[in-house]
């Protein structure tokens, strides 16, 4: 095809990040391995850092189902605005994408001490509520509370890839369904969801792995009963002088989040063939 | 029509290089306002806890820009840490990166175990004699060799009473007291949390006995329930504004939150309490020595020490000092306790390599035991035996769909 030629000619152009990747993601990741099969004291190798991740098991099944539970509100949230966007006028568009991304100009630390101002125990619902003369509700500090911070902050990264793939769906492709008697909601199920799958995942992959890893909104957002993955590393690293066990964390938790994501991606790939076959 | 730009992008990206274009001249501008660029030498980066001096709000003197004034050949860069830890594992990463720290006693006793202090060179502080005797020869640093001290306080109780019984209030109990759960604080390092466990435990706040850390880890788990939030300085905050209502934190600092909240009261636990000082300290590897001593000498000096310190509310380890402040606090039993109360005090020492290290195991394993694994497990396995029930379901119901196709 003249296309491989002429990629083949242009392969210099992504020498830059080539080089970027391997500075900034290979070689570090290759010290986050060296750290976690290695003693924090002499510097031996050892298994006992990844062997004692076992008793953090809680703290990452729970890191996995807030995130999970942030996802799926995510999407459910995100799939109809998204396609509701895709519909309209095309400056509407632009304006409805710009209006989604505002809040990611604002630093994510910001967006999450605005939630904690607003859902405190003296934050200003709670205010409101007391002056309505009903008792204040535990807004805060609790699972809900970072399941909301997580959704809050990571909604835009669900919306964005759901919104392109949808718009990129041929119209005609609806029409087709249409005019081969297909309801609305047989033309939705059979061909507009299908057709988003890519959009469904890349969607998922983004929202999921930063909420996994998260380590501020829980410290925020949630009690002492609601520690992260992220949280525990960020401590190992940074007071407890322990980047062994730190490492260890981060690397499992990289696993757990490949082997999730190959999951999700194995299951709707076969999905989508299915339906299209 | 897709060859076309359309004029929106066309007009967005310009709107984005003119943001950069004015960024940048900003920025260039901002830099060139500053004092001109100066040899790496004359800058000064000093390592302190936050909120621990006087940066001239409310009419307090500025420190940094006194000193700045005086010697106008230095700048200040100033950073802060939040705990003797943080700033333990910042200056092992990089030595270098500090000329000036102000850890307290029992760290830096740690520091020069292991060989990180410079020794200071006491002609360039000539302001040490006014240091009082009381704090010279200290257990952490016997010959005088590597600090001068900045401060000196207590731990105690804070609570608030409008909203804490009185005959609550008393000893450490109050931290584990169920009526109040989810309105009380707890130190977040593991240094302060242990000793106030161990003291209401009745055992010493420097144990490295297994036996007595473990049921000091248990008193810490029973206590979890009942947290708030393991906090350092974001203390202020919480208490000013009564979203808690109970921490134990440094005596200085209580003083100047209840200046923002009259509701606070403060009391020596009697089961007793930590002691400590913070001191100036140089590290081995420091770039900048010499402007680090005269910092030291500088906030050695009588008058900026009363002032600096009248602003922090800790105690003074300078008497001369206190002719510039205001005898309110200098009378202040908080600050400068009776003997009798100061002979509850303990200080810190520097535990062991070995009992650092299984602290902060036992700190973590606090943080992170939890009784509630078994539902996790229960609901993940229901979760994926129900996804794979689906998952068959609907394959199941395609292929008869397929054949029921293929009879037609």
């Amino acid at each position: 095809m003249k296309n491989s030629t002429f990629s083949r000619k242009r392969r210099w152009l992504s020498a830059p990040y080539v080089i970027w990747m391997l500075l900034f993601t290979i070689i570090p990741l290759c010290i986050v391995i060296y750290y976690a099969f290695t003693d924090s004291v002499t510097g031996a190798f050892t298994l006992s850092n990844i062997g004692g991740i076992l008793d953090y098991a809680t703290i990452f099944l729970r890191s996995i189902w807030l995130s999970v539970a942030a996802t799926l509100i995510c999407l459910v949230v995100g799939y109809p605005v998204a396609y509701a966007i895709s519909q309209m006028k095309p400056n509407m568009q632009r304006l409805l994408q710009l209006l989604i991304m505002l809040p990611m100009c604002m630093s994510f630390l910001l967006r999450t001490l605005a939630w904690v101002a607003l859902l405190e125990d003296t934050g200003i619902l709670n205010n409101v509520i007391t002056a309505l003369g009903l008792s204040p509700l535990p807004l805060i500090r609790n699972s809900g509370a970072v399941i909301l911070g997580m959704v809050y902050n990571y909604l835009p990264y669900m919306i964005l890839p759901l919104y392109s793939a949808i718009s990129k769906i041929n119209p005609r492709l609806i029409e087709a369904a249409e005019d081969l008697g297909c309801n609305k909601t047989r033309t939705f199920t059979k061909v507009i969801l299908p057709l988003s799958i890519p959009g469904i995942l890349s969607g998922i992959t983004m929202v999921f792995v930063p909420a996994v890893s998260t380590f501020y909104i829980s410290q925020k957002l949630g009690s002492p009963g609601t520690v992260m993955v992220g949280d525990i590393i960020e401590s190992q690293f940074k007071g407890a002088y322990n980047p062994n066990l730190g490492a260890a964390m981060s690397l499992i938790l990289m696993i757990l989040i490949f082997l999730c994501i190959g999951v999700t991606n194995k299951v709707t790939a076969n999905d989508s063939e299915e339906v299209a076959n | 029509m897709k060859l076309r730009p359309n004029r929106s992008s066309v007009i967005l990206r310009l709107t984005v290089f003119a943001c950069a274009f004015i960024l940048a001249a900003a920025s260039f501008c901002m830099s060139a306002g500053k004092r001109p660029v100066q040899a790496a030498s004359s800058v000064l980066n000093i390592y302190n806890w936050g909120q621990y001096i006087s940066d001239g709000t409310d009419g307090y003197v500025d420190v940094i820009a006194e000193f700045e004034a005086e010697y106008p050949d230095i700048r200040i860069n100033y950073m802060t840490f939040d705990s003797n830890e943080t700033m333990y594992t910042k200056l092992k990463t990089d030595p270098a990166a500090f000329d000036l720290i102000i850890p307290s006693d029992y760290m830096i006793e740690k520091l020069i175990r292991e060989d990180m202090l410079a020794e200071l060179n006491f002609d360039n502080i000539p302001n040490y004699q006014y240091i009082d005797d009381s704090f010279k020869n200290t257990s952490y640093d016997p010959e005088n060799k590597y600090s001068v001290p900045y401060t000196w306080g207590n731990v105690g109780m804070i609570y608030n009473s409008r909203y804490v019984n009185e005959e609550d209030a008393t000893g450490w109990e109050l931290l584990w007291n169920p009526t109040y759960a989810g309105k009380i604080l707890m130190f977040d390092n593991p240094r302060d949390a242990f000793a106030i466990a161990e003291l209401e435990l009745g055992y010493s706040l420097n144990t490295e006995d297994e036996a007595e850390l473990l049921e000091a880890t248990q008193k810490l788990i029973e206590q979890k329930n009942l947290v708030q939030a393991y906090v350092m300085d974001q203390v202020f905050d919480k208490m000013e504004r009564s979203e808690a209502w109970i921490a134990p934190y440094y005596a200085g600092d209580y003083l100047l939150m209840a200046e923002e909240n009259p509701d606070l009261e403060f009391y020596f636990p009697e089961e007793g309490f930590n002691l400590f000082i913070d001191a100036c300290c140089v590290p081995k590897q420091a770039r900048n020595q010499e402007a680090a001593e005269l910092f030291i000498n500088f906030l050695c000096r009588p008058d900026i020490c009363g002032e600096n310190l009248e602003y922090l509310g800790y105690s003074v380890p300078i008497s001369e000092a206190k002719e510039y402040m205001d005898p309110e606090l200098t009378e202040s039993e908080i600050a400068y306790p009776p003997e009798e109360i100061l002979a509850l005090g303990e200080s810190y020492n520097a535990l062991s390599d070995h009992g650092n290290q299984r602290m902060n195991e036992l700190w973590l394993s606090v943080k992170t035991t939890d009784d509630v694994l078994g539902r996790y497990i229960i609901i993940t396995v229901a979760a994926i035996v129900v996804c794979i029930i689906l998952w068959l379901f609907f394959k199941f119901r395609r292929k008869i769909r397929k054949k029921r196709r293929g009879t037609y």
